[in-house]
């Protein structure tokens, strides 16, 4: 076998023929002992397995680099001159042995990314001209018609022109109940028709596409390096060259050349640095399968330990249109208030006529009639008729030139007002029938959020808003947040965020990234919710939950606790290990290949713990 | 100046890493290079009147990573 036979043998037969000739070489020097045969053996195995483990090591000194595999190459040459054939045999086949596990379980860190290119899709169904054809999605063009049937991919991001069907949205929110769409709603690339037919017409294709800015956006983001991994590699840079140095004073002092040698083969730094690449990459991976994408190794360290987070109020904590909290009634029921109150309104066009007809359609579930005659009254609200009956809806001025005297409701009106809530009142001219409360509702899941952030450990909990004192604190108290700083302008917002980072070290912003993207991107770390379909929320914010679901942001800050912690797991353990090795070392337990054993155990370990990021999931939140 | 992404066999150790990144930093015609370790890449800005893509390639493997794809 010539030397560029092995250099082409692929990794695994490496493992295989070196071990297989390292054993036959044992058991011989077991039987006969350092026959001839034996060392022959012991020398084949060294050098199938030693070969590219030299080659590389002397490649990189040509460079002046002295990394792992140089430590290697000195330890087996000199176990070869001082007759420790065995020795060299072990060490080398161990390591390749150890590089060839790696690659394996190394992959396995990385298989969420991997997975998540898989949901890539592959063909698209074209209405043309010249009738149905399927083609790849790059070659869709926008304003193409796309049809998708059940169980296939849409390939494009547009809206839906014709048809309904049920999409599982999993790629993009990590959401994976499917949703119902419909004639005119947006749909993503990468999601998938679960029932039903549709098409659509292209808006955005192939590169353009929310998943492959996801993919790409992922792709660059597990190489963003964190500060633990950039200070380790500095270390390991001065480190393993002063490891040669000391071996070799080592050996001038002891005069014990295996001392020295196994000193070279113990302090390989492998575990170390990869520490924290295989926790981040995990972490990475498992984020942007669950709709939560982390823009790097750095933001995951800075969003894992967190202290204080500020959130945007409208739109984040809130929904951000307003909708009807409560409703009193007077002598009739508060469905007929509400009914009555919304044909009257149909007439209008205001916000808060709207939130009055949304309110009603949800709840009475009727076909809304018109009224019979309606007059809009400038700044205080509408007069119409229904069934005969004169009615007024609208603000206090309205029943200011009317009979009604409001004293008798001026308690509750002002208690609602200090609640942060608009009172819309309906009457007639003589008598008050209701008083509707309209604001802009707190989202479902807000509170839970906080609950949430408090027990994951983050301190202090804001908002910052450009609404008014009165409605930023009736948000604030009802879901029990630290602080509230109302009447902001955007660069008010990114002053408050600078002396909340003064006072608790890091602070995340989360903002729904149109609103408030100066602030997202201006804050030390932003996170956008519900980014999927928003472009400038995807690239100004360092983490991008896709769905609108806030609930997602306990689950990102939760996840990257983990992986902080699985770094200095990692890091600790490694650090022991050396520390481990080293005594043995000294105290002359541990020979050559069974720190090899170690040491490869070690990286290994590291590997592993890594992998248990992978299964982080929702349910270990709920605990 | 031409920018190519070379596609290395899985990276196991991050020393590979400063590896690499010492040796093209040392190459005449190579003016911006970034190993990317989770993903296993290379990305490469050089001028190419002094280097090719081949040329690097070559490189890469000569330092024992084998080249999967360049693009």
């Amino acid at each position: 076998m010539s030397l560029s036979t092995i250099w082409q043998l692929k990794k695994s037969h490496q493992v295989w023929a070196s071990g297989t000739l390292a054993l036959a070489g044992y058991v011989l020097m077991r039987t006969i002992g350092y026959h001839p045969v034996t060392i022959g053996l012991m020398l084949a195995a060294t050098l199938i397995a030693g070969l590219p483990i030299f080659r590389k090591a002397f490649q990189a000194i040509r460079y002046k680099i002295v990394g792992i595999d140089a430590l290697v190459t000195i330890a087996v040459a000199g176990a070869v001159i001082i007759g420790e054939y065995w020795e060299a045999a072990a060490v080398t086949f161990l390591f390749i042995l150890g590089d060839y596990l790696e690659s394996r379980t190394i992959e396995k860190t990385r298989s969420s990314i991997r997975s998540l290119m898989d949901l890539a899709p592959d063909q698209a169904r074209v209405r043309r001209a010249e009738g149905e054809v399927v083609l790849s999605p790059n070659e869709v063009v926008r304003g193409d018609l796309i049809i998708v049937k059940p169980g296939e991919k849409i390939a494009v991001d547009g809206s839906v022109i014709e048809g309904t069907a049920y999409v599982n949205q999993a790629a993009i929110t990590g959401e994976s109940i499917p949703i119902n769409r419909l004639n005119g709603d947006e749909v993503f690339s990468g999601t998938i028709i679960e029932s039903g037919y549709l098409v659509i017409r292209a808006e955005k294709v192939g590169e353009d596409t929310t998943f492959a800015r996801i993919l790409h956006m992922v792709e660059e983001a597990q190489d963003k390096k964190a500060k633990a991994q950039k200070s380790l590699e500095k270390f390991s840079r001065w480190y393993t060259p002063s490891i040669i140095l000391l071996s070799a004073v080592l050996y001038v002092f002891t005069r014990d050349i295996r001392l020295a040698l196994t000193l070279l083969v113990i302090s390989c730094p492998g575990a170390l640095v990869i520490s924290t690449p295989v926790s981040i990459v995990a972490g990475i991976g498992n984020g942007a399968k669950h709709g939560v994408l982390i823009k790097g190794g750095e933001i995951i360290e800075k969003l894992g330990t967190v202290k204080a987070v500020a959130f945007d109020k409208t739109g984040t904590l809130t929904e951000g249109k307003p909708g009807v909290t409560h409703i009193k009634s007077f002598g009739m029921s508060e469905d007929e208030v509400l009914r009555i109150a919304a044909i009257g309104e149909s007439y209008s066009e205001h916000p808060l006529g709207q939130a009055i007809i949304r309110e009603a359609e949800k709840r009475l579930n009727i076909k809304l009639t018109s009224p019979e005659q309606a007059e809009i009254i400038i700044g205080r609200g509408l007069r119409f008729t229904l069934d005969g009956q004169d009615y007024l809806i609208g603000n206090r001025k309205l029943f200011e030139q009317t009979a009604i005297d409001l004293d008798n409701h001026e308690d509750y009106l002002k208690l609602e007002e200090t609640k942060g809530q608009t009172a819309v009142i309906l009457g007639t001219e003589t008598d008050i029938l209701g008083i509707i409360s309209i604001a802009d509702t707190i989202r479902n899941d807000a509170k839970e959020l906080v609950r949430e952030l408090k027990r994951l450990g983050v301190k202090h909990i804001a908002m910052l808003t450009g609404d008014n004192q009165r409605a930023a604190k009736a948000v604030a108290d009802q879901l029990g947040l630290d602080a509230y700083y109302a009447e902001l302008l955007p660069q008010d917002k990114v002053e408050v965020l600078n002396s909340l980072g003064d006072k608790y070290g890091s602070v995340a912003m989360v903002g729904d990234g149109v609103n408030d993207a100066p602030a997202l991107a201006t804050a030390d770390l932003g996170v956008a919710i519900g980014g999927a379909g928003t472009d400038v929320a995807m690239e100004t914010a360092d983490v991008v939950l896709m769905s609108a679901d806030i609930h997602r942001l306990s689950y990102a800050v939760g996840l990257s606790r983990a992986t902080v912690n699985n770094i200095r797991q990692n890091i600790i353990f490694a650090l022991a290990v050396v520390a481990v090795l080293l005594a043995g070392v000294i105290f002359r337990t541990v020979n050559m290949s069974l720190g090899m054993l170690v040491h490869e155990g070690s990286v290994l370990l590291v590997i592993l713990n890594a992998m248990r990021l992978l299964r982080y999931n929702e349910s270990r939140i709920q605990e | 100046m031409t920018n190519k992404t070379f596609q290395l066999e899985t990276f196991t150790c991050p020393s590979c890493v400063a590896k690499i990144e010492g040796v093209l930093k040392k190459t005449k015609g190579i003016e911006q290079s970034e190993v990317l370790f989770n993903s296993s890449r290379v990305k490469v800005a050089y001028d190419d009147a002094t280097i090719n893509d081949n040329q690097i390639k070559f490189k890469l493997e000569g330092l024992g990573y084998k080249v999967l794809s360049v693009k």
